[in-house]
C-alpha cells in the first residue's frame, strides 16, 4: 500500500491518506471485536453493556497499532528512496565527469598537440626562429580553444582567425603536402557563428585529405551568403577506391550536426556530398535577428 | 655499419631522428620515406637492418606496411598518440618512442637494439604486434594486400568470400581474387563476426552476399552468392549461419 502510494500521491497528501486508512482499519477492527465478543460472551449478564461502553478504547488501541505500522513502513520507503536517489546522483555525476573529460581530450587533440611539439623539437636545432614562431602559434591556438564555450557566438572573422592558426601549424607539420586557403565574401566576416563549429569540419578535411592520399592536397575553405544564411564550405580530396564514404557519420561531422540541431532544431544545416575525388561539407548558419 | 630507414610522413619528424643519429657514426641512413608505399619499396630494395617507423601515415599505417613485407626488419616504432598502438607495444614489450622524444631516450632505444643486435626475439614480437594491430578499429575496416608489385587496399565490405589456399588465403572481390599471407583463423578473429561467418574449415563468407542456401551432399550445403559464386558450407558452418541470420 505504502509502496504504491509513493507514485500516486503528492508528498503531503500521502500522510492524510495513510491516516485515513489507519482510521478505517481501526473502525473495522472495533466493529469486528464488538460482534465477536457479543457472539461468544452472549449469555453473560451486563457484558453487552460493557462491550459497548469500552468500544472507544479498543478503537484507539487499533488505531495506535495500524498507525505505527503504517508510519514504520513509510519511513522505510523514504529511506529506500533516498538511497536510490543518491545512487542515481552519483552515477549521473560520474557520467557528466566522463563526458567532460572526453570533451576536453577532444578539444586538446592529443595527436595534433604531440606531433606539433615534435615538429617544434625538430625546428629548434635547425631553424630556431621558426620554432619560436610555431610555439607562439600553438599557444595562441590553444588559448582560443580553451577560452571558447559551446554556447558562445563569435564573428566569422574571429573563427577564421583561429582556423588560420590551426592551418598554419598543420602546414609546418606537413610541409609542401598541405595547401589550405580561406576565402570569404566581403560581408561575411561580421556575420555570427557558434564558436568552434568549423573546427571539426576542417580537422575532418585534413584528416581525410592527408591520410587518404599520398599526394599534395588542397583544402579550400569558402564563406558566402545564401538567402540570408551564412554558408561555409570545406572541401578535401579523398580516394573513392579505397575509402568507403561514410557520409556524415564521422565523429567530427556527427557532433557538428548534433550541435546545429540543438541550436536551431534543424537537421538540414550540414550537407555533405562527394564528387569523384572531392568531398564537400557545407554548413549553413541562420543569423540571429 | 647499421643500415637504417626513416619512415614518417612528417618531414620534421624525420629531421629530428636524422639529427639524433648524427652522433652514431656506425649508423648509415639509406633513405627517408614519406609513406608506407615508399617504405615497402625501400625495404625491399635496401634490406635495412633497422627501421624507424611512424604508425599514423597516409593510406596505409605502419602496421599495415609491415604486413606487406615477408621478412620485416627490426623496428623501432615512433608515435605521437595512439592508445591502441601503445597498449599493443606494452603487452609485447616492444620498444617504442613517444613523440616528442629526447635525445637520451632515443639513444637508449637505439643502444638497446645494438646490444641485442636485432635478435630473433624482436622478430617474434613484431609478428605478435601485427596480429594484435589487426584488431584495431581502423584495420578491422580494410585489408591491405600486395598484388603484382602494387599495393591494394580492400574495404572489407567488398570482400565476398574468403578461401584457404595453402599458406595464404584468397580474398574474392568484385575486382577478382587476391592472396594475403594470413591464416583463416586470423581473419576469423579480426573481421566482424556479425558480417563474416566461417562456414567451412576453408571458407568464410560475407553474410549479406548470400542469396540462398542449397543442400549439396550429405550434411553439406552450398551458399549461393549474389555474384553467382557457390561456397561450400559444412554442418557446423550451417549451424553458425543460422544463428547469425536469426533462423
Amino acid at each position: 500500500m505504502v509502496g504504491s502510494l509513493r507514485y500516486y500521491f503528492p508528498e503531503k497528501n500521502r500522510y492524510y491518506y495513510l491516516l485515513g486508512w489507519s482510521i478505517l482499519l481501526a473502525v473495522v477492527w472495533a466493529v469486528y471485536l464488538k460482534w465477536a465478543l457479543l457472539k461468544t460472551m452472549d449469555n453473560m449478564p451486563g457484558y453487552g453493556d460493557f462491550v459497548l461502553r469500552s468500544i472507544t478504547i479498543r478503537f484507539c488501541i487499533g488505531l495506535l497499532v495500524t498507525g505505527s505500522v503504517a508510519l514504520a513502513s513509510l519511513l522505510y520507503y523514504i529511506l529506500q528512496d533516498q538511497k536510490d536517489l543518491q545512487k542515481r546522483n552519483s552515477e549521473s555525476d560520474k557520467m557528466t565527469r566522463d563526458a567532460e573529460l572526453f570533451k576536453l581530450r577532444q578539444q586538446l587533440q592529443p595527436h595534433f598537440l604531440f606531433n606539433s611539439l615534435n615538429s617544434i623539437n625538430a625546428l629548434i636545432g635547425s631553424r630556431p626562429e621558426q620554432a619560436r614562431h610555431m610555439v607562439q602559434q600553438l599557444s595562441d591556438f590553444l588559448r582560443t580553444v580553451l577560452k571558447r564555450e559551446e554556447n558562445q557566438w563569435v564573428s566569422l572573422g574571429e573563427e577564421l582567425q583561429s582556423l588560420q592558426l590551426y592551418l598554419d601549424i598543420e602546414k609546418v607539420r606537413f610541409g609542401h603536402r598541405l595547401d589550405a586557403s580561406i576565402t570569404c565574401e566581403e560581408s561575411t566576416p561580421q556575420m555570427k557563428i557558434p564558436a568552434m563549429i568549423l573546427q571539426p569540419l576542417v580537422e575532418n578535411a585534413i584528416k581525410f585529405g592527408l591520410y587518404d592520399t599520398t599526394e599534395a592536397i588542397q583544402i579550400p575553405i569558402q564563406a558566402y551568403t545564401e538567402k540570408s544564411l551564412l554558408v561555409v564550405k570545406v572541401q578535401n580530396p579523398y580516394d573513392p577506391s579505397t575509402h568507403v564514404p561514410k557520409t556524415g557519420t564521422g565523429f567530427g561531422l556527427s557532433s557538428v550536426r548534433r550541435r546545429l540541431y540543438l541550436l536551431f532544431a534543424r537537421n538540414d544545416l550540414l550537407e555533405t556530398s562527394t564528387d569523384q575525388q572531392i568531398f564537400t561539407a557545407s554548413v549553413k548558419i541562420p543569423q540571429p535577428s | 655499419m647499421i643500415r637504417v630507414l626513416l619512415i614518417d610522413d612528417e618531414p620534421l619528424a624525420r629531421l629530428i631522428i636524422r639529427e639524433y643519429l648524427d652522433s652514431f657514426a656506425q649508423v648509415e641512413i639509406l633513405q627517408e620515406c614519406n609513406d608506407g608505399f615508399e617504405g615497402v619499396k625501400a625495404i625491399q630494395q635496401h634490406q635495412p637492418d633497422l627501421i624507424f617507423l611512424d604508425i599514423q601515415m597516409p593510406k596505409i599505417n605502419g602496421f599495415e606496411m609491415l604486413e606487406l613485407i615477408d621478412q620485416p626488419p627490426a623496428v623501432i616504432f615512433t608515435t605521437a598518440f595512439d592508445e591502441f598502438a601503445i597498449r599493443a607495444f606494452e603487452t609485447h614489450a616492444v620498444d617504442y618512442l613517444l613523440k616528442p622524444f629526447s635525445k637520451e631516450r632515443f639513444s637508449k632505444a637505439l643502444q638497446k637494439w645494438i646490444d641485442q643486435s636485432g635478435g630473433g626475439t624482436r622478430q617474434a614480437a613484431t609478428s605478435e604486434i601485427l596480429e594484435e594491430a589487426a584488431l584495431s578499429p581502423l584495420q578491422r575496416e580494410r585489408v591491405v594486400i600486395r598484388n603484382a608489385g602494387k599495393i591494394k587496399i580492400i574495404p572489407i565490405q567488398e570482400i565476398r568470400w574468403i578461401e584457404a589456399a595453402d599458406d595464404y588465403v584468397k580474398l574474392h572481390t568484385r575486382d577478382g581474387a587476391f592472396l594475403k599471407n594470413k591464416t583463416m583463423g586470423y581473419f576469423e578473429k579480426s573481421l566482424p563476426a556479425d558480417q563474416f561467418v566461417r562456414v567451412h574449415r576453408s571458407n568464410m563468407v560475407q553474410v549479406k552476399e548470400i542469396t540462398r542456401l542449397e543442400p549439396y551432399e550429405k550434411e553439406t550445403w552450398l551458399a549461393i552468392l549474389r555474384s553467382g559464386e557457390k561456397v561450400p558450407v559444412s554442418k557446423t558452418g550451417y549451424a553458425k549461419l543460422k544463428v547469425v541470420l536469426g533462423l
